[in-house]
């Protein structure tokens, strides 16, 4: 089994940050946008770098949407940035008309998603925004795990032709994969090796389910963990070959159960490999305030949840 | 040099077209594209600076033109047609199945002339702020035009449009407004009231012309005088004072023509009311 080990923890925000600070020197056509969240997006080392290719819009996502599918039009790549409940529930409309629809060369980039958004409560830890997004034709999802990954797919976005949705996070967490990691839309990563069960998981759970891997481990099994950092276009060979293995499946997502990976997955496993799955997710209900450590062990978003989980469908094979 | 008069009969062809195509999906809307005829000609065969024989999606080098409200799409699409987009042949598979010419504008079917999609209201000003921005940062000195319904002016994304297009000091955009005082559910004014639409765009920072859109002299000249008003760090607004249905009698100033096809015998006096000059499809 192999061990992943990290020096520090960072959070996928600044991930995103750094990305967008090196895609500015790389490509010109970059642009970024911001709804007054600039700081809490880390783009201001964009902003201050390449002032002429940031714009402000203020507090007014719905324009900075159609503002952004304009910008295409003339061959920029636009980046917006602001919390992943105002990048996708409150502009919902002008997403699908003016960018998804429209085919739209626009990189929706969202932080704060998610219940580990903390102190500032439900209304804007948003848990749909996964299942929205992927409902969308033409638009592909992008959940990675940590910052290295985060900035390794900010890069990787500016190369793809066609709108995306990125979503990260505030907290810091374990920064684990490869600094120098090529990001592969639609490919995903087989972290771990193993026969008795499947952990697909995306965002801030694939550490956890490493950890979950790691007590199974203990327990004499083996878990196959993949994290999926792109659930829309999803990689089914992979998903498919991995419980072709195991014979069951456990997702692990920072969402909630009905639209997310887990709903992608089982989808796909129903028509293809049907198989006892078991999802990690948010049981449709609202998140509340509270530490972000505290309500991911209040929601069962944690390693110890996958594992009961995992022996869950396990017993069911 | 300008033929007035020629433009006048284009305006007639795309009223032809429009209760022609209209009629033949039995579905559609003829009031806001009557009414918006002379702008439409005026555009596409004497103000833009544009391509139609290579439709690039870019349109670098290229004057822009986005339809914010959708629904006129009848109208549009016969503009485009006669000015080159496409065979005016097509225009008979409007809003039928298969076809590029969707209800509302589209590009996924890759109708030459579209850039971004529009039907739901509010979304083409701040498309048309994005376009013009791309414009400046290409160093491309052409202009971006968008047209809004009076209705249209309830949706709120038309306002953070309005203030970001001042703010950012977007002054290569002319706005235009079909002020025909008519939506769905009948008067602009008992729907929701506009109140003082040029001192609303004007206290947003805009430069606010008035026209009657009705009259093919007065569209040009004003066309033109908003282009003279580029350039000078705010964005410019066409107040368009239209009648919808305009050009067929029985449709003309009344909502009721909003969004209906004509019958049979209405089809025929409308008919009746328009001339032919540049060919029917």
């Amino acid at each position: 089994m192999k061990e992943y080990t990290y020096t520090e923890k960072k959070d996928t925000r600044s991930g995103f940050g750094a990305g967008l600070l090196n895609l500015g020197a790389k490509n010109k056509n970059v642009v970024g946008l911001c709804a007054d969240l600039t700081g809490s997006m880390v783009m201001t080392d964009f902003k201050k770098t390449y002032p002429n290719r940031f714009f402000q819009v203020g507090i007014a996502e719905a324009n900075m949407m159609g503002v952004a599918a304009g910008l295409t039009i003339g061959g920029k790549i636009p980046f917006t940035g602001t919390f992943a409940n105002f990048s996708t529930g409150r502009v919902y409309d002008q997403i699908r008309q003016s960018i998804a629809y429209s085919e739209k060369n626009v990189k929706i980039c969202a932080s704060h998603a998610g219940i580990t958004l903390g102190e500032d409560g439900a209304t804007h830890q948003i848990l749909e925004d996964i299942g929205m997004m992927r409902m969308l034709p033409n638009m592909t999802v992008i959940v990675p795990c940590d910052h290295n990954q985060t900035r390794a797919a900010t890069i990787a976005v500016a190369d793809y032709h066609g709108p995306v949705y990125l979503r990260f996070g505030r907290p810091k967490v374990p920064n684990f994969t490869d600094p120098d990691q090529k990001f592969e839309i639609g490919k995903a990563v087989l972290l771990n090796e193993g026969a008795d069960v499947s952990i697909f998981a995306c965002g801030h759970m694939v550490w956890q389910a490493l950890e979950a891997a790691k007590a199974l481990y203990a327990q004499g099994y083996h878990a196959e963990v993949i994290n999926v950092h792109t659930i829309k276009p999803l990689d089914e060979k992979s998903i498919l070959q991995s419980v072709r293995k195991t014979g069951c499946a456990v997702t692990a997502e920072e969402h909630q159960k009905n639209g997310g990976l887990g709903d992608a997955i089982a989808h796909l496993l129903t028509r293809e490999q049907p198989a006892p799955v078991e999802m990690v997710a948010i049981q449709d209900r609202f998140g509340e305030s509270g530490k972000p450590d505290e309500l991911m062990e209040k929601y069962g978003l944690t390693a110890s949840n996958i594992v009961t989980q995992c022996l869950k469908v396990i017993q069911r094979k | 040099m300008t033929d007035i008069k020629q433009l006048k009969k284009t305006a007639s062809q795309i009223r032809r077209d429009v209760i022609r195509m209209v009629y033949n999906a039995k579905s559609g809307h003829p009031g806001g594209p009557l009414g918006c005829a002379e702008l439409f000609a005026a555009l596409y065969f004497d103000v833009l600076h544009h391509n139609p024989d290579h439709f690039s999606m870019d349109g670098n080098g290229e004057d822009l033109f986005f339809l914010s409200n959708g629904h006129l799409s009848a109208g549009w699409y016969s503009a485009l047609a006669h000015s080159g987009y496409f065979e005016t042949n097509e225009l008979a598979t409007f809003r039928k199945i298969d076809s590029r010419l969707q209800g509302h504008p589209a590009t996924e079917e890759g109708l030459p002339g579209v850039r971004v999609a529009s039907g739901s209201l509010g979304q083409g000003l701040s498309v048309a702020c994005g376009a013009a921005l791309t414009k400046k940062l290409n160093g491309d000195n052409h202009t971006v035009y968008c047209l809004m319904g009076d209705g249209e002016q309830q949706e709120g994304q038309i306002w953070e449009a309005a203030m970001f297009a001042a703010g950012r000091k977007i002054d290569n955009l002319i706005g235009i407004i079909d002020y025909n005082g008519q939506q769905i559910d009948g008067a602009v004014d008992d729907v929701m009231p506009l109140g003082d639409l040029k001192a609303k765009w004007e206290a947003f920072g805009w430069q606010v012309i008035e026209m009657n859109g009705n009259i093919m002299e007065e569209v040009l000249q004003t066309l033109h005088q908003a282009k003279s008003l580029c350039g000078k760090e705010k964005p410019v607004m066409i107040l368009m004072h239209t009648e919808m249905g305009y050009g067929v009698d029985f449709m003309t100033g009344t909502h009721e023509w909003h969004g209906k096809p004509p019958n049979d015998e209405q089809f025929k006096r409308a008919m009746d009311q328009l001339e032919e000059t540049l060919g029917d499809y």
